[in-house]
């Protein structure tokens, strides 16, 4: 059987070119590798080389010929043992073919509507069932930091194959002090200093995370994790999909996130929605100690890229935290913090805590809100918000990070998508000034969403002066 | 496969060839490298070979798109490294990987599906020329992003230390990835920790289309050792220079050693892409080192003048690998595109 030598596509995007030159004549023996002809579009020239070895045994569009369409045949090739006459007899053979294959080709909407059934994503998956509430039976007083700390040493003590990486988290005791007695209890060779070098360790981080160990790569904050941020996403979090579910990521980046206080504009911002951003991440955002620990602990344990936005100023903040080791937070489920029924407020992380002290301003004025801490941003408990709005009819969202593109956003697009009939006003967002964060104390306090913008906001949608 | 026409210019290559393998591989030093062994190097260098070769041509065809990166003049690369390793080391590398996969054991089949974006690829067809990977044949990638396996070989490595398994990673990159700062802090902590990691540049003179003189200050193979790595540059287009000195790199690593940086100079013969027209080099220059050097002629050379097997039993080689790589061909665009619901699978666990 002759082989016909096809015209190349020099790209996906080529459709025809011009046959320039032709490096050979009939019945010239060829190898493979060897350069048979040169074509030229007008972008390039290249040159076409034999993938099998044969004779030239005709030459079917001259040289110099121009618009010859991708895949038209151009020569045809004998095999051992072939002559002439195996053309003659094959080309009529083939005639007939070629023309079933146009008369084929005729219905491109076919092939339109076949290739078009895209499937529907697949719902936002209901938020996971939670048992957490019978752990808080016993519970001690922690700091943030205390937590996840706690939280970190039970899975290492629970998984061998966990252990902590980052600068100063050993012998400094953690920069921010939140792995404080890691090192003593587990040694040097699962709490890890590194050297000052954020894209290198997390990269290693996620190279022992493909050999199925599981690193904790802490950030000293997540403004540095900018320079890892190319192994957050394209290492870690697209490799599971890249390679059809053969080789997951199970790791965790931490590290405090969003403003801390006078730090100026490198050191203060919340990276939230650009992480809540991107498939095949979890982001998680905690709030109180007991969130820290139930957070990390279901970061350490999922199989997937983690991404642990903290915050520097809760660090040092206390409250109740469940004794047990079982106290996990399933990611993706949000808490309502404060039940309400005239305004939803819906927030992470620190600002959690303005939107509870606006409550309690607001309860005052007679206004009941509702005040949702989502906990995890990717996925987003979207279910929580949407029945707490079917109760308010109204939402606020409360945020440190900038609007465009933000978490907010995000809940606007939620809401008018899934939620507009149960509106009563639009969404509002509260949120930091759209600026590079400011060094000046007074100037800060103005970039920051302060307790009076929630409140205001909150009334505006109650139409309540 | 050999014409009558090439016929006389191929025994006067054959001469050259092994005149310059004397001369680098003196008979004191080391043992000659059984007639076996050559032959598999051959094997699976003309693997590789054929299938690039297959894979530009479905390529032409539109069968395989976006980026494809051939491996077409390197072979001997990753056949010799990959021959001084064993089972329980692990391989990772950037986007010119059909060849690594090959050489890892990775079935044509499945590597060519993938190129094709077929349900059979080794990613479902989610991956793609660059994003391939087999944990069972411990390849890790198939990585787009250039330097980035530096890091991440480094980390494979660190794994194989904190498990005390015995394993060693083999990190390769190109010369243009040489340059990126994550290789140097790559360089930094592997040497400070000690790690099993052997770094492999496959130096291949061009950066995309900028030559390595354009590109780099220095010599590669020297960049460790501000850190105290060891380096080597060495033959790339001698299967059995690359073989011996992988051995030696390789028992220094796994001894404990640490890091070591093996510089292997190279050639490709195809543009940096499928749809690069190669304009920064002449047709002269690449056309030299396919006559004078090219990795595959070289170890049949050696073959034909060791006279363990005959003429008759490399065409017998050359048949099965045509055989090997037709089949992978036809398996490859028989197999289904992947079903429309798998857009939405593998994204989190």
């Amino acid at each position: 059987m002759t082989i016909e030598i096809l015209m190349p596509a020099l790209s996906p995007t080529m459709t025809d070119g011009k046959l320039a030159k032709w490096h050979v004549a009939e019945g010239d023996t060829v190898a493979a590798g060897d350069v048979l002809a040169e074509i030229e579009t007008d972008k390039a020239t290249m040159e076409v080389e034999a993938v099998d070895e044969g004779t030239i045994g005709k030459i079917l569009i001259p040289e110099g010929t121009e618009n010859v369409a991708v895949n038209a045949p151009i020569a045809v090739l004998l095999e051992e043992g072939e002559s002439d006459s195996d053309i003659k007899a094959e080309s009529s053979a083939a005639a007939p073919q070629k023309e079933e294959k146009e008369a084929k080709e005729e219905k491109p909407e076919d092939k339109a509507e076949e290739t078009d059934v895209r499937p529907q994503a697949p719902a936002a998956a209901a938020a996971p069932a939670s048992d957490e509430d019978k752990f808080f039976a016993e519970t001690v007083t922690q700091t943030v930091r205390e937590a996840l700390r706690d939280g970190m040493a039970e899975e290492m003590r629970r998984d061998k194959d966990v252990f902590v990486m980052g600068e100063e988290v050993a012998e400094y005791q953690g920069a921010y002090k939140v792995t404080q007695g890691l090192l003593q209890e587990f040694g040097e060779k699962r709490v890890i200093d590194t050297p000052i070098t954020e894209m290198g360790f997390a990269g290693v981080g996620t190279g022992a995370a493909y050999a199925g160990l599981k690193p904790v790569v802490e950030f000293m904050t997540m403004n540095f994790a900018m320079q890892a941020i190319d192994h957050i996403i394209n290492s870690a979090a697209k490799t599971l999909y890249m390679a059809g579910g053969q080789l997951g990521c199970p790791i965790v980046f931490r590290g405090p996130n969003g403003a801390a206080a006078r730090v100026g504009a490198q050191h203060s911002q919340c990276f939230a929605s650009w992480y809540a951003h991107v498939p095949g991440l979890k982001v998680v955002a905690p709030y109180s100690a007991a969130d820290a620990k139930g957070l990390i602990k279901a970061a350490i344990r999922d199989p997937n890229p983690v991404v642990v936005l903290e915050n520097e100023i809760m660090y040092g903040k206390s409250f109740d935290v469940p004794v047990s080791e079982d106290y996990v937070i399933p990611i993706g489920k949000a808490k309502i913090e404060r039940a309400g029924t005239d305004v939803t407020l819906v927030s992470f992380s620190i600002s959690v805590g303005r939107a509870l002290e606006a409550a309690d301003a607001l309860a005052e004025q007679g206004i009941s809100a509702e005040v949702i801490n989502l906990r995890s941003l990717r996925p987003l408990d979207t279910e929580t918000v949407l029945n707490s709005v079917r109760k308010t009819n109204r939402l606020v969202t409360v945020e440190e990070g900038w609007p465009v593109a933000g978490i907010g956003a995000e809940f606007s697009a939620v809401l008018m998508e899934n939620g507009f009939d149960d509106l009563d006003a639009p969404v509002l967002r509260v949120h930091g000034a759209d600026v590079p964060m400011p060094y000046a104390d007074n100037l800060e306090r103005l970039a920051l969403p302060q307790i009076e913008d929630v409140i205001n906001a909150a009334k505006k949608v109650c139409y309540a002066g | 496969m050999t014409k009558t026409k090439t016929g006389t210019k191929d025994s006067k290559r054959r001469k050259t060839a092994l005149k310059s393998v004397a001369k680098k591989t003196p008979k004191t030093k080391q043992a000659a490298i059984p007639a076996e062994q050559l032959l598999q190097f051959y094997k699976d260098m003309l693997l590789i070979r054929r299938f690039e070769e297959k894979s530009g041509q479905l390529y032409g065809m539109g069968l395989i798109g976006g980026f494809c990166h051939l491996y077409i003049g390197q072979e001997a690369v990753v056949t010799g490294i990959q021959a001084a390793l064993t089972d329980i080391d692990t391989v990772i590398t950037a986007y010119r990987d059909h060849g690594h996969m090959l050489a890892c054991g990775m079935d044509p089949k499945g590597v060519m599906a993938e190129l094709t974006g077929r349900a059979d690829g080794y990613s479902k067809g989610k991956g793609g020329s660059m994003h391939m990977f087999s944990r069972d044949k411990k390849f890790y990638g198939g990585h787009g992003i250039v330097g980035a396996t530096a890091p991440l070989g480094t980390g494979l490595a660190f794994a194989h230390k904190y498990r005390e398994d015995g394993g060693i990673t083999a990190c390769y990159y190109g010369d243009g990835a040489a340059n990126q700062g994550q290789v140097y802090e790559s360089y930094n902590m592997a040497a400070l920790w000690k790690l099993p990691v052997l770094y492999v540049i496959e130096n291949n003179k061009y950066a995309m289309g900028t030559s390595q003189e354009r590109s780099a200050a220095g010599e590669l193979y020297k960049r460790g050792e501000g850190w105290g790595i060891p380096g080597k540059k060495i033959d790339g287009m001698d299967v059995t220079v690359v073989y011996r000195e992988a051995q030696e790199a390789v028992d220094f690593v796994r001894g404990g050693g640490g890091p070591f940086i093996l510089e292997v100079e190279t050639y490709r013969y195809r543009g940096h892409s499928m749809s690069d027209p190669a304009k920064y080099r002449t047709k002269e220059e690449v056309q030299s080192v396919r006559d004078e050097r090219d990795p595959i002629q070289t170890v049949r050379n050696m073959l034909v003048a060791d006279k363990t097997y005959s003429e008759d039993d490399l065409k017998e080689v050359e048949k099965e690998i045509k055989q090997i790589v037709g089949e992978a061909a036809e398996f490859a665009q028989q197999s289904p595109e992947p079903d429309p619901s798998e857009l939405w699978t593998d994204i989190v666990l």
